[in-house]
């Protein structure tokens, strides 16, 4: 992700550009404020002060996304709103993730039997990282989401993919 | 005032136009005549002895061969309660606003639009509250077809 | 206040996303420089289509989906449906079972207005007052979590009886959290409510008359900032609470006009310590007893329809219920208190700056999943 992905081949030099780089971007993911509905309320929840979510970096929350590297899907997803979020993922710049928290971004949620409103699952419309399960998740389940995004993000590299085999 | 009275006091002053009535259940109700909704209302709120003024509720119905539109009044003076319902056709269910005798019958009935069909004449501003401006159908109709893809995301 | 147009008219949009709306609500501001000659509100992002599951699934099955209405005060919405399938079957529970509804709706009131405290002080600009009651909410959401399992969306109050007993102890615990809190509001005063910024950002801006309250059938803190002593609890006692003693706070305007942000923010305040002396009075009166004894086995209404109303932390909650004698509600309807004081948003922010609307966005406390439905 960003200007220097793919310019490169892999060499030893790399391996430490990458672990800068991964550091920086692991350890300090701005989230952009995006709750929705209840899960929002565990997501604030998260961010006050028993669970504090500023430890990892992630204190402050963005109102733009163009200043933003995650965005936490913390709600239902209804139609009427999908073409918003659409239009704020492609706004954020990379590199960018996404975490869908709660049963209803994730598929549905307890609406996906007689929801004629209700997008089953937000990965219908943007590409997600990490799937948090709960309805809604306890503050340590979205924690431990953002730590497998942290560690998603340390495995990443800027090296040249290598071709798949012919 | 006791439904009763409240009740007597309808088939006073309207006579006919009150369909009929049903007391001594938990939350008794009349039903009216459409066309004549807008005066009961005006005469439910005005009225001294009755002083309706707190529209609690108004919303729709589907039954199989009507659609129905309920007021629940509340006086906040006299504290009684009484139900008034109107009986629509269900292909052509239409009647008139009341938004002017209570402010917040304007969005209860762009929401009873929105989710039944119910046109309501005069209304000022009648469109879809909840679903998108573009949505076809009625999702509270009993009937109703649930959508597949809306725009060019699955359903 | 009449606004004359000394300019264009430019239309901005307080979008669905935005850090001060309290969810998914679209603002579209016409305004002309600072000054917003209209705000046009627009719902629907949320519409999860309650009423069409209510449909669908059997009576005790709607009360999750009651729950996600208005989540931050969930034990509340629980309440006013479950009453309601309770008058129209005629079922009687015990004191044991009213006293801990009661316990638990106040305790969720407290929470739920602390929460919007909090928030409302964030969008005023003031971080600090946030942390606090988020501090004091997670030890109310201790004490569900004790009871029920869960923190925000409890699925506790059952049709006919309560899902759990309390556990043994909780008492001493809620009598013990209420002697540490009660002085932490006036901490609170201190700290908020008082301030001379807060008090000049709110205390002339989005002025209610309370004739016009009643017009657009606005319930709950906001009316009873605005003047007009109105409270369900008192006006049609339900639980029992005819037998408690406790007061209906109403805005003075102590530091502007009677209706204003400052009112309405100050009611709720005042409303917390009420809840606590209620919860006082309802663990005094708990005796023992099976909470489960009066859950039929089979949920069959009668043929019949009922509105039953409750208090909600936000105002009066009304659920309408036609049933037609079988195992599914044939039309849940909600009245959901925020809906109508949305549809009054257009007259309280007439002539207010861009500023002013996020202080009366955050004064009237809404919860979308609520006005959504």
């Amino acid at each position: 992700m960003g200007v220097m992905d793919g310019k490169f081949e892999e060499n030893v030099f790399i391996t430490s550009l990458d672990w800068i780089f991964n550091w920086a971007r692991s350890n300090s993911p701005w989230p952009m404020s995006f709750g929705l509905a209840c899960c929002a309320i565990e997501m604030m929840a998260t961010g006050a002060s028993r669970y504090d979510l500023d430890r990892f970096g992630s204190g402050v929350f963005r109102g733009t996304p163009r200043q933003a590297d995650i965005m936490i899907v913390a709600g239902t997803v209804t139609l009427k709103m999908a073409t918003r979020i659409k239009r704020l993922y492609e706004q954020m710049a990379e590199p960018k993730y996404v975490i869908s928290m709660g049963s209803c971004s994730n598929n549905g949620g307890p609406y996906w039997q007689y929801g004629y409103h209700v997008l089953k699952g937000v990965d219908e419309i943007v590409p997600v990282d990490v799937y948090v399960p709960g309805c809604p998740p306890r503050p340590e389940s979205l924690i431990e989401g953002l730590i497998q995004l942290q560690n998603k993000i340390k495995r990443e590299t800027i090296a040249k993919k290598s071709e798949p085999a012919a | 005032m006791k439904p009763e009275e409240i009740s007597a006091l309808l088939t006073e002053k309207f006579g006919a136009r009150i369909l009929e009535s049903k007391l001594g259940v938990v939350s008794p109700w009349s039903v009216v005549e459409p066309a004549a909704i807008l005066e009961v209302c005006q005469f439910l709120k005005f009225d001294d002895r009755v002083l309706m003024d707190h529209l609690e509720l108004l919303g729709g119905v589907d039954y199989k061969d009507r659609i129905e539109v309920v007021y629940i009044l509340y006086s906040m003076k006299h504290h009684h309660r009484y139900t008034l319902k109107v009986k629509l056709p269900r292909d052509n269910p239409k009647v008139r606003t009341v938004e002017s005798v209570w402010g917040v019958a304007n969005w209860h009935e762009r929401e009873a639009y929105d989710m039944l069909g119910v046109e309501f004449e005069g209304h000022s501003d009648l469109r879809r509250i909840l679903c998108p401006d573009d949505w076809e159908g009625y999702p509270l109709r009993r009937d109703y077809k649930f959508p597949t893809r809306y725009r060019d995301m699955p359903v | 206040m009449e606004v004359e147009y000394s300019g264009e008219v430019m239309t901005l949009n307080m979008g669905p996303q935005h850090p001060a709306t309290h969810g998914v609500l679209r603002l579209e501001l016409k305004t002309d420089g600072e000054v917003v000659a209209e705000a046009i509100p627009h719902i629907g992002y949320l519409h999860r289509c309650f009423e069409k599951h209510a449909e669908n699934v059997d009576y005790p099955g709607v009360i999750p989906f009651t729950d996600r209405l208005d989540y931050v005060a969930a034990m509340n919405q629980e309440l006013g449906y479950v009453l309601a399938v309770e008058k129209l079957m005629g079922i009687q529970v015990n004191n044991r079972v009213h006293c801990i509804r009661i316990i638990m709706a106040e305790l969720n009131r407290i929470a739920s207005h602390l929460l919007a405290a909090g928030t409302y002080g964030n969008d005023i600009g003031s971080i600090t007052p946030f942390l606090h009651c988020f501090r004091d909410r997670e030890m109310i959401l201790d004490f569900f979590e004790q009871t029920c399992g869960a923190r925000l969306l409890y699925n506790y109050n059952w049709i006919g009886g309560l899902m759990f007993d309390l556990p043994p102890g909780l008492e001493e615990k809620i009598i013990e959290f209420l002697n540490y809190f009660e002085p932490l509001v006036d901490h609170l005063n201190r700290l908020l409510s008082y301030n001379h910024i807060f008090i000049k950002r709110t205390a002339d801006v989005g002025i209610l008359p309370p004739e016009r309250a009643v017009f657009y059938g606005v319930t709950g803190p906001n009316l009873r900032g605005s003047g007009v002593e109105f409270d369900v609890r008192k006006d049609e006692p339900y639980l029992g609470y005819e037998d408690y003693d406790f007061e209906v706070p109403v805005g003075k305007g102590e530091f502007g006009p009677i209706g204003s942000c400052f009112d309405r923010y100050i009611v709720r305040i005042l409303e917390v310590k009420q809840s606590c002396k209620i919860t006082r009075q309802a663990i005094a009166k708990l005796t023992p007893g099976d909470v489960q004894e009066a859950i039929p086995k089979k949920v069959k209404p009668p043929a019949g329809e009922v509105y039953m109303r409750t208090e909600c932390p936000r105002g009066e909650l009304g659920y309408y219920l036609v049933s037609d004698g079988g195992t599914k509600p044939y039309r849940v309807k909600v009245k959901s208190p925020c809906f109508a004081t949305m549809s009054a948003f257009r007259e309280i922010s007439r002539g207010a700056m861009i500023s002013d609307i996020v202080a009366i966005v955050g004064s009237i406390d809404i919860v979308l999943g609520e006005i959504d439905r």
